[in-house]
């Protein structure tokens, strides 16, 4: 293996392509690192930062930091995983997140990541924000309460679709996700079940309507096997619920 | 403010529009002014700017929703916000804040049912030196007492016109107590460019390198490698930034600079603009300051006119440069210098990843170079008087001098500058800090000093800081503190990463649990541990610092907290379950015994 476009994570040789970003290169190593508002065809992001790993004493997002030759890094680790079990719960504790109410259960990726860090119970004191639930559009519903503002519906509606239908609104705990359309309803926006933003949803927020239950709970994405193996829910729709 | 018709306000965004331009990079600016004209910002509005902007509508809505100072609902005629910071607290602002909403018969955060007038909090205006502190309708009130709020009480409900006030309740002091090499004389040093043009681009930046300046705003990057990085990134455009977002409580010291020796940060800005080839400058201004824009302005048409700025500076072919201010809008995120691009573009003040840095991808995307106002003054200094001069000054790793904004429990408040490597204990004798109990350095993201170590130095070695330094007297209570700096970063986190945007909620709430007399010790190192995963997984720097205060208290002054611990309790639950009864108690009529909990 050529060193010197290669890095070690966790002890393991990956070579990366200039460019690249720690978690690029090690995606196409097969390796798993563990994240959210990531997705190979659109530009990293680095909010939710589950992808913490730990390179030369500090934390850095894979997903942002671009990979170099020689770099240690670390991501399996107690620590690491003890980090994003917290990042996890804050996330579960600042939405709703009704998991046996939820029909995304079983083929979520918070859920499925949660398991992956062994994290068990919420552990932080829960907000219960009011938030809503929009079903105006004739193909799909949004409920805002599992929103875990990924963005990745606003990138992709922006930069795949070059449609604009999402966007973040507010600051701080209070940022929420918001449409575009006269009325703020999705029904009333430029929004089509056949947007890339339609399929990217890592949660149960942005849903096809028709079809919840296709696939029992028991047989879905994570039910069957561990997301360090299938990979996002995005690079598995469809299969998600056939 | 009337809601007026829909045509008048299409009127006047329409007016706007034409006097200022129809980029959608101002379109923040746009906000600020039909926020000001109307209270708020109209739907209206909010339509035409986004079909002449081509900006859409969600966009400008989500950024009158980020910016504290825009609404989507109307304020009252009077919009006022008293300073929070914690010195403005100590000051007595929270008793004035009581005497005023009662006097008017408002309520905290809603708009009188005439429509006269808002009261609420806003973080800390700058105005340290001489609070508490007031914005009405964007503009400073200082020196706040009992007397002047009955007659601002007075004014408001006669419905007196700002304009029409007591002019002295807008005077804004300067208050410089100790000026070293960068202050002294400063009124007689040139503002012209004769010396840069005699030196050339070459040769100043020599100057500053040999100066080994470093950023003023905190973070301590060299400023010669800066300049030199943006000169050398590829674009076909660059841009000059100059950082008076100053949100950092406790600091002042830019505004100073700014109502004081504007020449020279503009003169600094304009050498920038020749070494990195800009032709563009833009001041960034937080929107607390905004009693200063007119006279800043007039000292922009002023060296226009003298042919400082503009085409041609000072005859010389090819040097062209202007500079154009942008206000912000009540966000201290807004500081970070890729918010700020951000917020400079028109945008949300989200921070930016990085890389790219802003000197090779910045604000258009073109290499851009950001610095503080007090950064450039000195670079308008060090190319007069030479990098060795400069030098001469400070420690092995901090050159020169830097200016600190004092306020708290000491005698004379205001600016003082030191050489770097000067001792604490050195600043509050010069200011009358006697029996100090604590110094918080560098703000509300800085470090709490107890005692014990004013021997520290200020310097990037030892302490760095952006120049903020609150004193806590003997008598203080450091919850007080804890509990101000915990609202603030709740109140200030962008909100983009997990760590922060949930953090600062969750930090806040246990540090009221502790405050209530409700936490164990459990709940301490919650806190502990929260700030620790805020510090390493935070996206920017608001995050990573925002739990310095609970650490410094948990670690040197333990005691604050731990005597209000809950007596005999390991662990108690957020859940308060006779408060959760409280509902139920009010829709059966019950208050009797049995309809609450026994107390454990
Ligand atoms: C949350 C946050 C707020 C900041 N606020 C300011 C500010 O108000 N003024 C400032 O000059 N720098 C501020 N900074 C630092 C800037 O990001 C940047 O480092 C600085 O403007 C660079 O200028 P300098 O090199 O001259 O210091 C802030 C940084 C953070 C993370
Ligand atoms: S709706 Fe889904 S994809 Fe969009 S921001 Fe929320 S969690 Fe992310
Ligand atoms: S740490 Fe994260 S949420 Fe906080 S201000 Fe920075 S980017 Fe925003």
């Amino acid at each position: 293996m050529n060193l010197a476009n290669s890095f070690r994570l966790d002890g393991r040789e990956i070579p990366f392509q200039p460019g690249q970003t720690l978690m690029d290169a090690a995606l196409a190593a097969g390796a798993y690192i563990p994240h959210l508002c990531h997705n190979p065809e659109l530009a990293p992001h680095g909010s939710c930062r589950v992808c913490v790993v730990r390179v030369g004493g500090r934390l850095v997002s894979a997903c942002t930091a671009p990979a170099a030759a020689g770099l240690e890094v670390a991501s399996d680790t107690p620590d690491i995983q003890a980090s994003r079990r917290a990042i996890l719960q804050m996330l579960f504790v600042e939405g709703n997140h009704i998991c046996p109410a939820c029909e995304k259960t079983g083929a979520c990726q918070l859920q499925a990541v949660a398991y992956y860090v062994g994290m068990l119970e919420p552990h932080f004191t829960h907000f219960f924000p009011r938030r809503d639930v929009d079903a105006s559009h004739p193909d799909y519903v949004i409920d805002f309460n599992r929103c875990i503002l990924c963005e990745l519906c606003v990138r992709a509606s922006r930069d795949l679709d070059g449609k604009h239908v999402f966007a973040i609104s507010g600051r701080g705990i209070d940022s929420r996700l918001v449409i575009e359309s006269p009325t703020g309803k999705l029904g009333d926006s430029a929004f089509a079940a056949t947007d890339r933003a339609a399929h990217v949803c890592p949660v149960g927020a942005i849903l096809p309507k028709r079809g919840a239950y296709s696939v029992p709970i028991g047989q879905r994405l994570y039910d069957r096997e561990p997301i360090s193996q299938v990979g996002d829910v995005a690079a598995n729709e469809g299969r998600a619920r056939s | 403010m009337p809601l007026s018709s829909h045509d008048t306000v299409k009127r006047m965004v329409t007016g706007l529009l034409t006097a200022r331009g129809h980029e959608p990079d101002l379109l923040l600016q746009h906000l600020i002014a039909i926020q000001l004209a109307y209270s708020y910002v109209p739907e209206i509005a909010v339509e035409v700017l986004s079909s002449v902007l081509g900006v859409t509508r969600s966009r400008i809505r989500a950024c009158v929703d980020f910016y504290a100072f825009l609404h989507a609902r109307p304020r009252g005629d009077y919009d006022v916000l008293f300073s929070d910071n914690i010195t403005d607290r100590m000051a007595g602002s929270e008793a004035l804040r009581q005497q005023l909403t009662k006097r008017l018969g408002v309520r905290l955060d809603q708009t009188r049912g005439d429509g006269r007038v808002t009261v609420s909090l806003t973080s800390c205006t700058g105005m340290c030196d001489q609070g508490p502190a007031m914005l009405v309708n964007g503009l400073a009130v200082t020196a706040l007492t009992p007397k002047r709020i009955e007659r601002i009480g007075e004014l408001v409900e006669a419905g007196v016109p700002l304009e029409h006030w007591p002019a002295k309740f807008f005077v804004v002091e300067d208050h410089i107590h100790r000026a070293g090499d960068l202050l002294s004389n400063a009124e007689k040093m040139s503002a012209g460019l004769q010396r840069f043009l005699d030196l050339g681009p070459q040769a100043a930046l020599g100057e500053l390198e040999a100066s080994v300046l470093r950023g003023r705003g905190g973070a301590g990057f060299t400023t010669a490698l800066k300049w030199r990085i943006c000169r050398d990134s590829p674009g076909d455009e660059r841009f000059v930034v100059c950082n008076a977002d100053e949100g950092e409580p406790g600091t002042f010291k830019d505004r100073v600079l700014l109502a004081r020796y504007p020449d020279l940060v503009f003169k600094g800005m304009t050498l920038c603009a020749g070494i990195i080839g800009a032709r563009k400058g833009y001041l960034y201004l937080r929107g607390e300051y905004r009693h200063m824009l007119p006279r800043l302005e007039w000292v922009l048409s002023r060296r226009r006119e003298q042919g400082l700025l503009g085409w041609d500076i000072c005859g010389q072919p090819g040097f062209d440069f202007d500079i154009e201010i942008h206000l912000g809008a009540g966000a201290y995120v807004c500081g970070e210098e890729s918010a700020l691009i951000e917020s400079l573009e028109g945008k949300r003040g989200v921070v930016r990843k990085r890389p790219p840095y802003p000197v090779v991808s910045g604000f258009q995307g073109r290499p851009t170079v950001v610095n503080n106002v007090e950064t450039f003054l000195a670079a308008a200094r060090i190319v007069e008087w030479g990098g060795h001069w400069f030098r001469g000054e400070g420690t092995q790793q901090s050159a020169g001098s830097k200016i600190l904004s004092v306020s708290g429990d000491v005698a004379r408040p205001g600016i003082y500058e030191y050489p770097f490597g000067t001792p604490v204990s050195r600043v509050l004798e010069d200011c009358g800090g006697t029996g100090a109990q604590a110094v918080q350095v560098s703000g509300a993201a800085g470090v709490t000093l107890a005692p014990s170590e004013f021997s520290r130095t200020l310097s990037f070695e030892d302490l760095p800081t952006s120049g903020s330094f609150m004193v806590l007297g003997p008598d203080r209570d450091l919850m007080d503190m804890t509990r101000n700096f915990a609202r603030f970063f709740a109140h200030e986190s962008c909100g983009f990463c997990t760590p922060c945007r949930v953090g600062n909620r969750l930090l806040e709430a246990l540090v009221e649990k502790v405050a209530a007399g409700k936490a164990s010790a459990y709940d301490l190192e919650e806190m502990r541990q929260i700030g620790n995963l805020m510090r390493q997984a935070s996206y920017c720097g608001l995050g990573t610092t925002a739990a310095n205060h609970v650490r410094d208290i948990l670690d040197k002054f333990p005691d604050t907290f731990q005597r209000r611990l809950r007596p005999g309790s390991d662990f108690t639950p957020a859940f308060d379950l006779d408060a959760a009864l409280a509902a139920a108690r009010a829709i059966t009529g019950r208050n009797d015994a049995g309809a609450h909990l026994e107390e454990a």
